[in-house]
């Protein structure tokens, strides 16, 4: 098909360059893999029993344009209880996935030549998501000696008077970073000083293991210019439900929903009917899984360190990003030569951003035992390495 | 008792055969802290038994029969049910004995290794002691999930093997 019939804007979004390193880690045997950036549980049986009884009983028929109203309630209870953020029911979208949340976000909100700032190193699909909505992504980079954490005068140096809105992961995937509160009114501060949005993707925030969470929407003035984004796939392991939440004040919300009502009508009944069950009666089970997480995270950090790979203790999500810098390889290269020599997956951290180059995503959602297996199997990599650098601890 | 020592409890619990090492970097803590809390626990007899569970049923070679024994009993002044509680407990055939609430008293859990052996206990040892008022002996016909272990085919990880 000659390319005009094309949309420039499609055809100029790169596919991800490690599509075949996908494709070799699918195509070995006994590979362990740290690349899913999705949890290892399955979702708890009374979530998934609640979705098999709407079916019984026959709720297959789509939900009102925004989600049903005993969801979009709970949502609502849910935010504020976690978060101490307060959203009416009518404040509330009920998405397909985060991401759709995202895009209907970037969509409402976005003029032509409008820039968005993404934070890198990112999950993949923030800039192309802004370029599809007819935006302009502006890249910021974080540094490995922060702590991938922002630093706001550099921040305040990429605003331009196109500038509509930042992008915020936090916790972060791919860094599992988490910006405390004191950072997070700092931004607030340019935000308000520039009347920035900040798209706050927030989809990890249940998982964070050290500290109580801030939301965005929670700092003083910011709930007027902030969209917030969650959802069930990470906290409820429910990735394959596809269900995200947005939350944003009703004069941004109610524009947002035409998005969606004509984009793709409503997210899925039955899965919709599992939300209300997970939110209801899914705190134990949240609380199981973040306590195995950051046990996880724990032991793969230190085990890093000792390795010789610095490593920083992320604050939340299910992700560390240690440096692989002192081994003289790009992360591509280390990636797949661990693959091919030690088939263990890793996912380059040049992916998220140029600046994740020299690092690697490694996920602990994942046994213990496949950890402790890959840990030792990073170990031996690495003895066949000749360091650029002394091998030191972190 | 400190978090800590709560989240190691839970690791072990799963998995008593977890390294100290491993242990150590899960719980942040050193290793020299971990042996020094086991050993706590071990004295305390909170910890009572490092065990392993086994699916029996797939060595050919070592068939049991396990019964559940609904006993009813009258209790004693002054120790109420504990007496013939550890009357019943001290049998080596019996694997637990639970004070329960409702139509009976006592759930009492023996081993054997034929049905016989476990009907001649019932009949020769635990019916003759004094206060029992009378048993129901259920056999065990198959075990689908004990401890929280199911004993079916553990599950394969159906995600992809990269996701970002």
């Amino acid at each position: 098909m000659s390319k005009f019939l094309l949309s420039n804007t499609v055809t100029s979004i790169e596919p991800s360059g490690i599509r075949k390193f996908f494709d070799l880690a699918s195509s070995m045997d006994n590979v362990i893999s740290l690349g899913v950036g999705e949890p290892d549980f399955v979702t708890p049986w009374n979530v998934r029993e609640a979705s098999i009884y709407s079916l019984e009983t026959g709720h297959t028929a789509y939900t009102s344009n925004a989600g049903l109203l005993e969801l979009r309630e709970e949502v609502s209870r849910y935010l504020n209880r976690k978060f101490q953020v307060s959203y009416h029911e009518e404040e509330i979208i009920i998405t397909v996935g985060a991401s759709q949340g995202i895009d209907i976000a970037l969509r409402t909100i976005l003029n032509p030549g409008d820039e968005v700032i993404v934070i890198d190193p990112c999950f993949v699909a923030y800039a192309p998501l802004v370029s599809l909505a007819g935006g302009t992504p502006v890249h910021f980079s974080t540094s490995g000696k922060d702590e991938f954490k922002i630093n706001i005068e550099a921040l305040a140096n990429t605003i331009t008077p196109k500038t509509k809105a930042i992008l915020l992961c936090n916790p972060n995937n791919p860094t599992g970073t988490l910006l405390e509160k004191e950072l997070l009114g700092q931004l607030a501060d340019l935000v308000k000083k520039h009347n920035l949005l900040v798209i706050s993707d927030e989809i990890y925030a249940e998982l964070v293991y050290d500290e109580k969470y801030t939301s965005f929407a929670n700092i003083e003035g910011m709930r007027d210019h902030t969209i917030l984004i969650s959802g069930f796939s990470k906290t409820f392991a429910m990735t394959g439900w596809r269900l995200g939440i947005v939350a944003a004040p009703a004069e941004i919300i109610s524009h947002m929903l035409k998005v969606h009502q004509y984009a793709i009508m409503c997210a899925p009944t039955m899965s919709q009917h599992a939300a209300v069950e997970a939110l209801r009666n899914g705190e134990d089970d949240v609380q199981a899984m973040r306590r195995s997480y950051m046990q996880r995270r724990n032991f793969l950090v230190k085990s890093f360190q000792e390795i010789g790979l610095p490593c920083h203790r992320p604050g939340g999500a299910f992700y560390v990003f240690p440096s692989i810098e002192n081994t003289g390889m790009t992360s591509e290269e280390f990636a797949q030569e661990l693959l091919l020599k030690e088939r263990v997956a890793v996912v380059p951290g040049n992916v998220f951003g140029e600046c994740g180059e020299g690092y690697i995503r490694c996920s602990y959602a994942t046994s213990l035992e496949k950890l402790i297996e890959a840990s030792k199997r990073i170990q031996r990599f690495i003895q066949t390495i000749k360091m650029v650098e002394p091998v030191g601890k972190n | 008792m400190n978090e800590k020592e709560i989240q190691l409890l839970q690791c072990i619990e799963q998995n008593g055969r977890l390294a100290n090492d491993v242990l150590a970097k899960m719980i942040d803590v050193s290793e020299e802290e971990i042996v020094g809390m086991l050993n706590k626990f071990e004295n305390d007899r909170v910890i009572l038994q490092y065990i392993t569970l086994i699916d029996w049923g797939k060595v050919p070679i070592q068939e049991t029969v396990t019964a559940m024994i609904d006993v009813k009993v009258t209790p004693k002044r002054g120790v109420g049910f504990d007496d013939i509680a550890e009357k019943i407990y001290r049998y080596p055939e019996v694997k637990s004995v639970y004070l329960m609430s409702g139509t009976y008293d006592l759930s009492v859990v023996v081993e054997g290794k034929t049905m016989t052996s476990i009907a001649s206990f019932v009949s020769q040892k635990l019916s003759t002691l004094d206060s029992i008022l009378s048993t129901t002996t259920h056999f065990i016909l198959k075990r689908y999930k004990h401890d929280s272990i199911m004993y079916a085919q553990k599950e394969d990880d159906k995600r992809m093997v990269v996701t970002l």
